[in-house]
């Protein structure tokens, strides 16, 4: 058990004590006083578990791989990008690209997240609380986003193999999206993913699994089709 | 009998329009058929008739300058790269390096060629959209990681085993474009690794998923230094574009490293209109590039890569007068390697096309083995025989610089500027800032871009 006090460091040395702390085969690593900073947390490649008291900047937890980060608070832009393997969570709300193009593991966001949450994600597992921004999803290959709340503007456009459960509206799905029929396996994932990741949420009035909407590829972008103008000239 | 208005059929009247040439009818006619814009791989076709590196010459010792013994006297070659914040700058023994090529575009033998050809004569060798192959790093020993806007196969392990980590904004072929990679090629290995589904198009974003502007671009360098422990060396990679704003915009978000890459420069796949009207000349480039180095103070200190058509030693050393530190080259690496060599000619007719006119990479039928992913057409390209061909580029360019810079009287290459060329042309000199021949005067007071940003 380590604890960082990061008020009057510098992003380089909270993150050197981070790695120091690693070293030390500390397991369970506290920051106080995170201030915003960016770049906190990033890169930490053992199963460790990092608590962070508060919100922090930019790509908290990106370039991750086996470590959990939690942050107490909000987060930035690019929150856990391009993590291999790992969980982040956070809860408050996340800023624009949260989990963009992670691989795998997960990442909980009890609040919103920004536009392009999950962007160009490669696999994993990502579940928003309340609403997300516009293009979320976008150019989703693999994994899969649950959106409890809201979908904003475009979302899900230009997908390959990315499955997106949305609990709220989804008034402007993005290009090339379908939106399927709910199957007993997706419900029964929905309900334990939930019950795993964001408990609480099952507990909310009126919140069921059974609202979701499934958003999958229409997969008419896969290969260009010259008789499909529609689908092609928009999202050219 | 004919008038002089009609062909009498023996003494016919030929003449193409200027405007609907041969050209223009099968480029609307392709367009007719397709129902898209073309696609093709290589890069520019068209014939340059602006200045380019052609439009310089060196002017070498005299009485004025001394030269050195031309096949004897020694001249520097050790090329470092990224001294400005990297604990562990790249040290190079040639100032070429192979530039960011996937593995998915070109096949694994030529990943592995390159890399081993880079390695024989002390250089480096660059990843690609789509990530890291072992074999690359295991046969390179200065690997630079490219981090691009698909993060196809990023992998937080790979960077942090490389020794340098190129942030990539665009490139010189299609700046402003995401990298394209037919369902053809989209196979096996290379599709699991991008995390594709095989047979897909590809078509890679051009915005980074988790940054846009310069401002965000500081934190992601900050990240990635962070990343790395401030170890490695950060580039920048551009497309030639708005050159002197974007040089500065990198160098001020504090890259160790910039790469221009002028429009000359090559890709696998694009739609053909980016690869012929869009961007800046390398020529134009690299005098834009180190004007603005020059205009916040941090030439010299940031050290410059030039890349695009660059074709040999004469082109690299004068990239180098204008203000390179060193030269990427891709399209000419893989010329070494047997691209649109006349042997497999049976295989050019099948793709519609003919050795030295070849530009069907998007295909994935490359006639000898480098950009297709079919393991026959693969083994045509041999590894150890290839590497081989590309080292002795990388040494013919070498003494191609080295001769020169001593005929300049230079003991250094990289000690060679502005002052040891004179332009051929008006424009030359007005683009570069070099005296036009029999002149001794630089036309347009100076750098066609100076004026319009004092």
């Amino acid at each position: 058990m380590a604890t960082i006090d990061c008020a009057g460091l510098s992003v380089r040395e909270i993150n050197q004590a981070i790695r120091s702390a690693v070293a030390n085969s500390d397991t369970e690593i506290t920051l106080v006083n995170p201030g915003g900073q960016h770049n906190l947390s990033v890169a930490i490649l053992s199963p460790v578990h990092i608590n962070i008291k508060g919100s922090v900047g930019y790509y908290c937890g990106g370039l991750i791989d086996k470590a959990t980060v939690e942050i107490q608070g909000s987060a930035g832009w690019g929150l856990a990008e391009s993590m291999l393997t790992g969980k982040v969570i956070v809860h408050g709300s996340a800023g624009n690209g949260a989990a963009a193009a992670i691989r795998s593991g997960t990442v909980v966001i009890k609040g919103d997240a920004a536009a392009r949450a999950g962007v160009s994600m490669k696999g994993g597992l990502i579940i928003i609380g309340g609403n997300c921004g516009y293009m979320s999803g976008f150019m989703g290959q693999k994994g899969t986003l649950i959106v409890c709340g809201d979908a904003g503007a475009a979302f899900g456009d230009s997908m390959y193999e990315t499955v997106c459960f949305v609990g709220g509206e989804t008034s402007d799905l993005g290009t090339d999206t379908v939106v399927e029929t709910l199957a007993e396996d997706d419900l029964k994932f929905l309900q334990q993913a939930l019950e795993e990741h964001l408990p609480d949420k099952l507990n909310e009035p009126g919140f069921t699994v059974e609202r979701f909407k499934k958003i999958v590829s229409g997969r008419k972008l896969w290969n260009f089709d010259k008789q499909d103008w529609k689908t092609w000239k928009d999202a050219l | 009998m004919a008038t002089s208005e009609q062909s009498n059929g023996t003494d016919r009247m030929l003449q193409q329009s200027g405007i609907y040439n041969e050209q223009v009818i099968v480029d609307i006619q392709a367009k007719a058929e397709l129902g898209r814009y073309r696609m093709r791989g290589f890069g520019i076709l068209r014939e340059r008739t602006w200045a380019t590196f052609d439009d310089l010459t060196f002017i070498p010792s005299t009485l004025t300058r001394i030269p050195l013994e031309g096949y004897r006297e020694r001249c520097e070659t050790k090329t470092v790269l990224g001294a400005r914040f990297a604990a562990k700058p790249i040290e190079l023994d040639i100032p070429i390096m192979i530039t960011g090529m996937s593995w998915g575009a070109l096949s694994y033998n030529a990943k592995v060629a390159l890399a081993k050809g880079a390695n024989q004569v002390g250089s480096s060798n660059t990843t690609g959209d789509g990530g890291m192959l072992a074999a690359e790093r295991e046969h390179s020993k200065i690997l630079i990681y490219e981090v691009l806007p698909s993060r196809y196969g990023m992998n937080v392990h790979d960077m942090l085993s490389a020794d340098g980590i190129e942030l990539t904004i665009g490139q010189g072929a299609k700046p402003g474009t995401g990298g394209l990679l037919l369902g053809s090629k989209v196979q096996g290995a290379v599709a699991k690794q991008r995390d594709l589904p095989p047979g897909v198009d590809q078509r890679s974003p051009a915005r980074h998923p988790d940054f846009l502007g310069p401002d965000d671009m500081r934190i992601k360098i900050e990240e990635l230094r962070e990343a790395t422990d401030w170890q490695v060396p950060i580039f920048v990679k551009m497309g030639a574009s708005r050159v002197f704003d974007d040089v500065r915009l990198a160098a001020k978000a504090g890259a160790d490293v910039i790469v221009v890459d002028g429009m000359e420069g090559g890709t696998a796949a694009s739609p053909e209109i980016l690869q012929e009207h869009t961007g800046v000349p390398t020529l134009a480039a690299v005098s834009e590039a180190r004007a603005a180095l020059e205009d916040i103070g941090l030439y010299g200190e940031v050290q410059l890569i030039i890349a695009g058509g660059i074709r040999n030693g004469v082109d690299a050393a004068k990239a180098m007068a204008l203000g390179a530190d060193a030269i990427y080259i891709g399209t000419s690496a893989l010329i070494a390697l047997n691209c649109n060599k006349p042997i497999y000619v049976e295989d050019y007719h099948k793709l519609g096309t003919e050795p030295y006119h070849c530009h069907h990479c998007h295909t994935g039928g490359c006639p000898v083995g480098i950009t297709t992913q079919d393991p026959e057409l693969m083994k045509r390209l041999e590894i150890e025989s290839g590497a081989e061909r590309v080292a002795n580029l990388l040494r013919a360019m070498t003494y191609e610089i080295q001769i020169l810079a001593r005929a300049c009287g230079k003991a250094n290459v990289h000690d060679l500027d502005p002052e040891d060329m004179r332009a051929l042309s008006l424009e030359s000199s007005m683009i570069t800032g070099i005296p036009l021949v029999g002149t001794n005067r630089v036309f347009g007071d100076g750098p066609g871009w100076k004026n319009r940003h004092d």
